[in-house]
């Protein structure tokens, strides 16, 4: 058990390493001095304002990893995570916006909205689960497929039904109401998203959902070993199903956080690869509830941090954030593999010198 | 006892289906197409349909997806799946502009192929040598490619005069153009073609149109995207590297063990495919004279929905990156073809329906049969707009918007109907260490 912990510690620890090493070269390449941007990076993150900011973009990351971790844990790989989301996001602000005229309460407006989105995601999602499941289609090819019809719908319904009437040179829809706004908290000055805790909450369900119930347990068997999960009474293609729409419901929610929480209308700026985010965060934390929580943290500070590498003198360009991001991520990924496979010949190996000592013994007994 | 004792029939008495060569029918094929379109243009009044014109704007459009779409046809003839092509092509859309800038348009290739495959042996260590899930190593690989891209554009191109971190400074040059001498007026010759398309034949001016689109005003990179496809189809086929690298694909083991050097063949392809992806991303660069941030445009993915498309292999991955060019094309060029392409697509349900019925396979013929008539109704009655007209009191026009989605609903759609037919390569994703037996 001491071992796993160690292994699981130090995977992720190695991964940072590697990806520091390969950023600071990119960075001497360049003719910059790593030490020094590391320690504005640093330095920068290291105030009230930068650490609500992080939390903040955290609680948005953390969810859609959820959303693709749920698919991951059965090796169901939804791509289509980006597009659900991006769907889910302009039908839920657009639904917002019709609803500021009903006579509702902020607190119902709020859950009907994130109703819309859950639908919306769940929906969109069940098109490549019906597809894998009655016609055969791999479900990678299908939402890759999916993300670009989303693209298209999503300008398609702004250009022509949801744009703002008031809004002649952007495309958006309509501002919500401020009574459905998610509210934020003081801290030191800065505002703390409650979306945060709407996103740990989540969280805790995906916890209890994976590793507490029935369901959960045939989701990481049929992920670990399809054959015994069939033999044992699981249902493959209901399994699939299942999994991706409740993928693509949580899909859904990933928008909410922006939408609810800091912009209140689908725009322009309105974040749109937060799905490919997702899928770097599940990774990272390899689909387990607490490790996409330091996944989606670690994308959240490198992203803030970056942010302060413009105003350097000379300056850095900030992308050199995004590399970071992407050569952790690679590292990872590999690093996990090596790590796993390094952890499974051990195991072999202890087993085969434990049963050559009790061989051992036996012989020494016939001897005696 | 003997006289129940027969002799198998001999095997001339077996009906063997006769097939037409392969050329034959996609000529017939062609043939069809065309005269389906011929007929929608003139029913719809969209000349345009066949004109040359867009025939030619639909190969330009056609040649980095169709390259896109090589590309992943020889990793995954190896065993690879590769997700990564997006990214790939995003490298070379850099190398291409950074070079193109200073030492003109052949650099832009050379460098963007070069940009490329660096990715795709990023791609190759993961998934190879590390054994890391390929799905996973090709988004990672899109993730970070974009970030190293947005990084070098901003390290080389910003205070640059005419640049920025989101546009390269423009190529030094362009490539050299042919037109075919004779048929399309190269050369100073006569344009017969040209001559046949402004008759305004029925049919005939249309596959004049066709032809000349395709033989007139090519550029260098695209001769060289065309001759790629039937030397891919050689190389994989017909020469024992190509045998030994599908082989890789179908049963890594096997080959294994008949001496084959899996992981270097594996190499191999994968570096391959993300040189022609990022061939195809330099192309990109050169049509638009520059570097542009996100120039791609998911043009690597629709590479891979048209080796889907063209089942693995190199014929039908060309004519799936031309179906997908010649639907671009016709989005970008008027809403008029716009609508008579709905007639073209509900002609071809219909001409589904009566082939599949013919095949009594009724199910399915009603499926078509119902989404050739919805089709010929959104045709004739524009529900859509109109019920937008009813709302909005906007003019009645066609949104250039859906044929954007039309590639990936036709890639959709020819995976959920002929998923069956389609044939993968056997070990495609699959992650096999030596050693292993499977």
């Amino acid at each position: 058990m001491g071992r796993k912990i160690l292994y699981a510690i130090a995977a992720p620890v190695i991964a940072a390493v590697i990806a520091l090493a390969i950023g600071a070269i990119v960075l001497i390449a360049s003719g910059k001095n790593p030490a020094e941007v590391y320690s504005e990076m640093v330095d920068y993150l290291m105030s009230w304002d930068s650490l609500v900011a992080t939390l903040n973009r955290t609680g948005w990351f953390y969810v859609a990893g959820v959303a693709v971790a749920i698919g991951f844990k059965m090796n169901l790989f939804n791509i289509g995570v980006d597009g659900q989301y991006r769907l889910a996001a302009v039908c839920a602000a657009a639904a917002g916006a019709a609803m500021n005229g009903w006579s509702i309460p902020g607190v119902l407006q709020i859950t009907l909205i994130i109703i819309v989105a859950m639908a919306v995601g769940g929906a969109y999602a069940a098109i490549p689960g019906a597809l894998k499941v009655k016609r055969g289609v791999n479900e990678v090819v299908a939402t890759i497929m999916l993300n670009s019809i989303a693209t298209g719908i999503t300008a398609l319904m702004l250009a022509r039904h949801w744009r703002d009437p008031e809004s002649e040179l952007v495309r958006q829809t309509r501002q919500i109401d401020e009574r459905a706004w998610l509210p934020t908290i003081d801290i030191q000055g800065s505002e703390l998203q409650a979306w945060v805790f709407f996103a740990a909450a989540i969280g805790v369900i995906f916890y209890i959902l994976v590793y507490r119930t029935r369901f959960g347990f045939d989701l990481r068997v049929s992920g670990m070993n399809p054959a015994a999960a069939r033999s044992s009474g699981v249902n493959p293609n209901a399994m699939v199903m299942k999994t991706i729409v409740l993928s693509g419901i949580v899909a859904g929610l990933i928008g909410m956080g922006p939408l609810l929480n800091e912009f209140h209308q689908y725009a322009d700026q309105f974040p749109i690869t937060l799905g490919f985010t997702g899928i770097s965060v599940a990774l990272l934390g390899r689909n387990s509830p607490v490790g996409i929580a330091f996944g989606a943290l670690v994308f959240a500070g490198i992203e803030r941090a970056s942010q302060i590498l413009n105003t350097l003198e000379p300056p850095v360009p900030q992308s050199i954030g995004r590399i970071l991001q992407g050569v952790i991520l690679i590292v990872a990924v590999i690093v996990y593999e090596v790590v796993r496979r390094y952890a499974e010949a051990a195991t072999v190996r202890e087993a085969a010198a434990k049963a050559e000592a009790r061989y051992a013994h036996k012989e020494a007994e016939v001897v005696a | 006892m003997t006289a129940t004792l027969t002799t198998p029939p001999p095997a001339a008495a077996v009906p063997v289906k006769r097939r037409m060569p392969v050329w034959a029918r996609s000529m017939i094929i062609a043939g069809i197409a065309v005269l389906l379109l011929s007929i929608s243009g003139y029913v719809a009044e969209a000349p345009d349909l066949t004109s040359s014109g867009a025939f030619g704007a639909a190969l330009r459009l056609a040649v980095p997806i169709g390259l896109a779409g090589l590309g992943g046809l020889y990793s995954e003839r190896a065993g690879v799946v590769n997700i990564g092509l997006e990214g790939m092509m995003t490298m070379g859309t850099w190398f291409a502009g950074w070079a193109g800038w200073h030492w003109g348009p052949w650099a832009a290739i050379a460098f963007g192929a070069l940009g490329g495959a660096m990715g795709a042996l990023l791609h190759a260590v993961a998934t190879v040598t590390f054994g890391v899930n390929h799905i996973v190593s090709g988004v990672a690989i899109n993730i970070l490619a974009v970030g190293f891209t947005r990084y070098l554009a901003e390290e080389v191109f910003v205070g640059v005069s005419g640049a920025s971190a989101s546009l390269s400074p423009p190529v030094d040059g362009t490539l050299p153009k042919f037109s075919m001498p004779i048929l399309s007026g190269g050369w100073g010759t006569p344009d017969v073609l040209g001559w046949f398309e402004k008759q305004d034949w029925f049919f005939v001016s249309d596959i004049a149109g066709l032809l000349k689109g395709l033989t007139s005003d090519l550029s260098a990179a695209t001769i060289i995207a065309i001759l790629l496809v039937p030397f891919t189809a050689y190389l994989l086929w017909r020469t024992a590297f190509g045998l030994r690298l599908r082989s890789c694909g179908e049963k890594p083991a096997a080959a294994d063990s008949l001496g084959v050097n899996v992981y270097r063949m594996k190499y191999i392809a994968v570096v391959i495919s993300g040189a022609l992806a990022g061939f195809g991303g330099a192309t990109l660069v050169l049509e638009a004279g520059r570097f542009r941030e996100g120039q791609t445009a998911n043009r690597g993915f629709l590479g891979l929905a048209a080796m889907i498309f063209g089942n693995w292999r190199p014929g039908g991955t060309a004519a799936g990156a031309g179906l997908f060019g010649y639907a671009s094309a016709l989005e970008l060029r008027s809403a008029e073809s716009v609508r008579a392409l709905l007639l073209f697509a509900a002609l071809l349900l219909g001409l589904g329906a009566l082939w599949f019925g013919y095949r009594k396979k009724f199910r399915t013929t009603i499926w078509f049969g119902v989404a050739a008539a919805a089709t010929f109704l959104a045709y004739l009655s524009k529900p859509l707009w109109v019920w937008d007209q009813w709302l909005y009191e906007k003019p009645l026009e066609i949104d250039t918007r859906i044929v954007f989605m039309t590639p990936y609903l036709v890639t959709l759609l020819v995976l959920a109907f002929a998923s069956q037919r389609l044939r993968m390569p056997a070990a495609d994703g699959v992650v096999w260490r030596k050693g292993e037996a499977t």
